[in-house]
């Protein structure tokens, strides 16, 4: 008798700890289901010089970040800079030009500095797709297997730099 | 917005035609728009991929229309947005352990419930009915 | 005006509100009678309190004062009066200040209108609503201060969301929140009733109208956001099940039960617990609903920009509220006793039986809506819980429900003989049957979803009819006229709110079940024919309204020749938030909608185009706005207003 009448105070103290919870939760950010697995391969011209072209197959055996951006993109300047610091340290970071025209995404390069050793261009979304991008930037790290290891939802802070991603890198070198 | 890009080349071929008949949604028309708005267009989230005009959600509605043109099933297409975008594109979560509670509890609940109410029913129809005969 | 004095008003009210939550209370701990007498008089004041402040901000609004931040962030001098004054509403501080409004205009009403119940329970019902109001004081004065000013002021606003700038903006919000908030009266008759001792008939007869009241506001509300939606949006949807539209639904679903539970309570003296639990409920789900909107821990169209100290001072509020009118509960409500007998199978029966239904189509709602934030906050990844998962699982625990409910209006209370019934209704079954294979059929496609939705429609119609037919044998006379008069506006009221319900399904399964969807590209002069319609497009004109420029498509529409309408849609642009919003323009007619909004301009004056058919859509809306009207019918019984009878009650009681 007594144990009904508590349930439904019981069933709220669960829902509480739940909604508390929630508070400190980001319903947008969504985690990639690709962590673990193998990064979709992918052959894709060159931004800048579409002669030549970037094969993913050429990237087994190293360790490497694929930065996905757009010259539309307003979150992408706000990275920038930190991609131009990161790259005077020797970090290998591989740009993909997503959904944009070449002529617009070389600007950008030009004006801002080029952080990236090459720039592969996607310019109608595909391989985007392929990595499940639904906003840029995002950024994956990769080792030396081809395996995605971690994904930078949105820019990258100087926090995620540090905290994540350098120790990461080091790991994965070994 | 060009969504239908089939159906917008073919129109642009009958401009001179002053009336164009559309005479039936093709299949695969309709099964696009049937299945997009089961999934979530992530740009804008709460939005269907059917209603969404974001680019990306274009590029999802091109890219499904490819597979279906190639003779995909919705299980398939649903099964490969999954393996990019994760359980978050589909509006209808999958059926497994995690979710069991969320497509049988209601169910489960009502069956208890209806039985829980049969018995109180009963029960206190029976001690009312042995409180009349007392007095 | 000084928007300053608005939220001196605020500070007042928040200290005469918490005296009229005090001083009862202390009377009624201390058996004192004299406190009881401040409750009323507080209540007064700490409303008009309310309502003044709330004018000096609409009064802020309307005087284009962008000194005051929240002005300077939701509206603009070129925006027309009567969204500058809706606009009021249109941001969190403000609509957080508008539902204080309400719930003073609610405490205001509980003043005037509920004097027939005796001093101490009227008391200990205003101390609960002064409770309220303090903690919603207290949150707008800590979190979501409107009258905060910013210096130097702006030379003009930022506007208010264009999405918002429309009629429903006016009239949507005001609705669901004498919605929402009504239901706190409920839940303060009932908090009221555990404190002081008394559940019984009299409690729930005083409380049916106020439940009933909230329930209309509540129904007519929903239903005119989701009509503001279909038009708005520019796709045609109407009902999402998006976490915020959910979190209206609940409370409507519970409020259902609750009046449904309210007849067996008043009838028999029986279920009073279980009445008490669901009137706990309905209020504490439309608290729910704000915590949802306005702490950002679902993603949904309609949340506010989200703030994690609102989020925590909600959190707080709900578990100082539910948390004790749960614990209250718990320590109350055992020896409630049984109250009076009746069978299992009778009218008391079914409605219970609804009451389940709707209980447990409540819980798989909330539980579909809180689904992703469980299984996030157990680290379980992140889903998606859509329409296909509620049009699944709640229609399908609503069709038993919609099955009893054609049974219970037949049914007699107390007794009801099974054979009885099925000699009634075996007529109504069989028609229902034909009917939904027949109208399929005419309409040239059969699925099961559309059967089962037309056999219930037709099931509910015609057991109205049934439970007419009943009823006049059961009045003694022959003059036919003469006892449809003696039927009462309760009766009335109930078969009108079910009918409202047939009607809203038949216009749901009609458009799930038929409705069309075009994407076409079109230049200017051009005729396509779609669905035996003509539409020529003879181009846009250029259109500049008071805050936009846009874009209007012409398209007469004409079928065998003879014209039928002009549909007008619009591409507009509002420069102060760069917005390009969609207008649909809609053809109406009873038996379908043609609605056409336009896509993107393409090169050489191309538009692609969405034109929607949707058979039968508007019978949504009329069958919420019967259901709204039959609700008001069984408010106007006489039942509820004798105040004589309840003196009575109440003197024998005492």
């Amino acid at each position: 008798m007594k144990l009904k009448l508590i349930l439904p105070l019981l069933l709220f103290v669960v829902l509480v700890g739940f909604l508390g919870k929630g508070l400190f939760l980001n319903p947008r950010e969504v985690p990639s289901p690709l962590i673990g697995k193998p990064a979709p391969t992918f052959e894709a011209p060159v931004l800048g010089d579409s002669s030549k072209t970037f094969y993913t197959e050429e990237m087994k055996g190293k360790v490497w970040l694929l930065n996905m951006w757009a010259s539309w993109c307003v979150a992408c300047r706000e990275e920038h800079p930190l991609l131009v610091e990161m790259r005077k340290h020797d970090i290998p970071l591989y740009g993909l030009a997503y959904k944009d025209v070449e002529t617009n995404a070389l600007a950008v390069l030009e004006s801002m500095g080029d952080p990236y050793i090459t720039t592969a261009n996607d310019a109608d979304g595909t391989i985007g797709i392929d990595y499940g991008v639904y906003g840029v930037p995002e950024t994956y790290v990769i080792d030396k297997k081809g395996i995605i290891r971690y994904k930078q939802i949105g820019p990258i802070t100087p926090e995620a730099l540090r905290d994540t991603i350098l120790p990461l890198l080091k790991e994965l070198a070994v | 917005m060009i969504r239908n890009l089939s159906l917008v080349l073919l129109l642009a071929f009958a401009t001179s035609s002053f009336a164009n008949e559309i005479v039936t949604d093709s299949h695969i028309d309709a099964r696009l728009r049937q299945l997009s708005t089961e999934l979530r267009c992530l740009v804008c989230q709460n939005s269907t991929l059917a209603d969404s005009d974001a680019p990306l959600a274009q590029d999802l509605r091109r890219e499904i229309r490819k597979l279906m043109e190639a003779g995909k099933t919705d299980e398939e297409i649903v099964a490969y947005l999954v393996e990019r975008y994760g359980d978050f594109v589909t509006f209808r979560p999958p059926v497994n352990a995690s979710t069991a509670l969320l497509w049988f509890g209601p169910f489960i609940m009502l069956i208890i419930g209806a039985i829980t109410l049969v018995i109180v029913l009963k029960k206190r129809a029976a001690i009312l009915t042995s409180e009349e005969n007392a007095s | 005006m000084n928007p300053v004095i608005g939220h001196y008003a605020l500070i007042l009210a928040l200290f005469v509100a918490a005296l009229q939550a005090a001083l009862p209370l202390a009377g009624l701990s201390k058996n004192n009678e004299k406190l009881f007498a401040f409750a009323a008089p507080m209540a007064r004041i700490q409303s008009a309190l309310i309502i003044f402040s709330f004018l000096i901000l609409t009064y802020a609004f309307y005087a284009n004062d962008f000194s005051v931040y929240y002005v300077a962030v939701t509206s603009n001098s070129h925006l027309p009066l009567i969204f500058r004054l809706a606009a009021v509403w249109g941001g969190h501080e403000g609509s957080m200040l508008f539902w204080v409004t309400i719930l003073a205009v609610w405490t205001l009403a509980v003043t005037f209108f509920a004097k027939e119940l005796p001093l101490r329970f009227r008391s200990s019902l205003l101390a609960v609503m002064g409770l309220l109001t303090v903690g919603f004081l207290m949150f707008i004065l800590f979190t979501s201060n409107p009258f905060d000013r910013i210096f130097p002021a702006p030379f003009d606003g930022r506007d208010l969301n264009p999405l918002l700038q429309d009629p429903g903006m006016v009239f949507h919000p005001p609705l669901l929140y004498m919605g929402y908030v009504g239901f706190s009266v409920a839940f303060a008759f009932a908090i009221a009733a555990l404190l002081d001792g008394r559940l019984d008939v009299t409690w729930a007869r005083w409380t049916r109208p106020w439940t009933t009241a909230a329930w209309v506001f509540l129904t007519l509300g929903i239903a005119l956001g989701s009509r503001w939606a279909y038009y708005e949006l520019g796709w045609g949807g109407w009902w999402f099940w998006d976490a915020v539209e959910n979190a209206s639904f609940m409370p409507w679903l519970i409020g259902t039960a609750l009046i449904h539970s309210l007849a067996v309570t008043e009838k028999r003296d029986a279920f009073k617990a279980w009445t008490v639990l669901l009137s706990i409920c309905a209020f504490s789900l439309s608290l729910l609903g704000t915590f949802l909107v306005r702490s950002g821990v679902l993603t949904s169209v309609h949340a506010f920009a989200t703030d994690p100290s609102r989020g925590l001072f909600i959190l707080l509020f709900l578990v100082v509220v539910i948390g004790g009118a749960l614990t209250l509960f718990a320590l109350r409500a055992q020896s409630v006793g049984l109250g009076e007998k009746f069978d299992l199978v009778s009218r008391e029966s079914f409605l219970l039986s609804n009451n389940l239904v709707l209980f447990t189509a409540t819980a798989s709602v909330l539980l579909g809506t809180l689904y992703p934030l469980l299984i996030d906050a157990m680290g379980m990844g992140k889903i998606s819980v859509g329409p296909p998962y509620f049009d699944t699982v709640f229609v399908a625990i609503m069709v038993p429900g919609i099955f009893l409910m054609g049974i219970g209006p037949i049914a007699s209370w107390k007794k009801a003989s099974v054979p009885d019934l099925a000699s009634k209704l075996k007529w109504a079954l069989g028609i229902s049957i034909i009917s939904a294979l027949l109208v399929p059929s005419v309409m040239g496609r059969l699925s099961p979803m559309i059967f089962v939705g037309l056999l219930m429609a037709f099931w509910v119609i015609s057991s109205v009819l049934v439970a007419i037919k009943t009823r006049l044998k059961a009045i003694p006379g022959n003059d036919v006229v003469k006892k449809f008069k003696m039927f009462g506006p309760a009766f009335n009221g109930m078969l009108l709110a079910h009918f409202g319900l047939a009607i809203f399904i038949i216009g749901v399964t009609m458009v799930k079940g038929y409705e069309q969807e075009y994407d076409i590209t079109m230049h200017s002069g051009e005729t396509t024919v779609i669905n035996g319609y003509d539409f020529t497009f003879k181009g846009t004109l250029p259109v500049t309204g008071p805050n936009y420029k846009s874009k209007q498509g012409q398209f007469y529409v004409t079928k065998d020749g003879k014209e039928i309408d002009l549909l007008t849609p619009e591409k507009r642009y509002y420069p102060v938030q760069g917005a390009v919003m969609t207008e649909a323009s809609i053809s109406i007619n009873p038996v379908r909608d043609i609605y056409i909004s336009l896509g993107e301009e393409l090169e050489e004056g191309g538009w692609s185009i969405r034109i929607y058919f949707k058979p039968f859509v508007q019978w949504i809306w009329l069958g919420c706005l019967l259901m709204g009207l039959g609700g008001l019918l069984t408010m106007v019984d006489k039942r509820y207003r004798l105040k004589k009878k309840v003196t009575n009650n109440e003197s024998a009681a005492t």
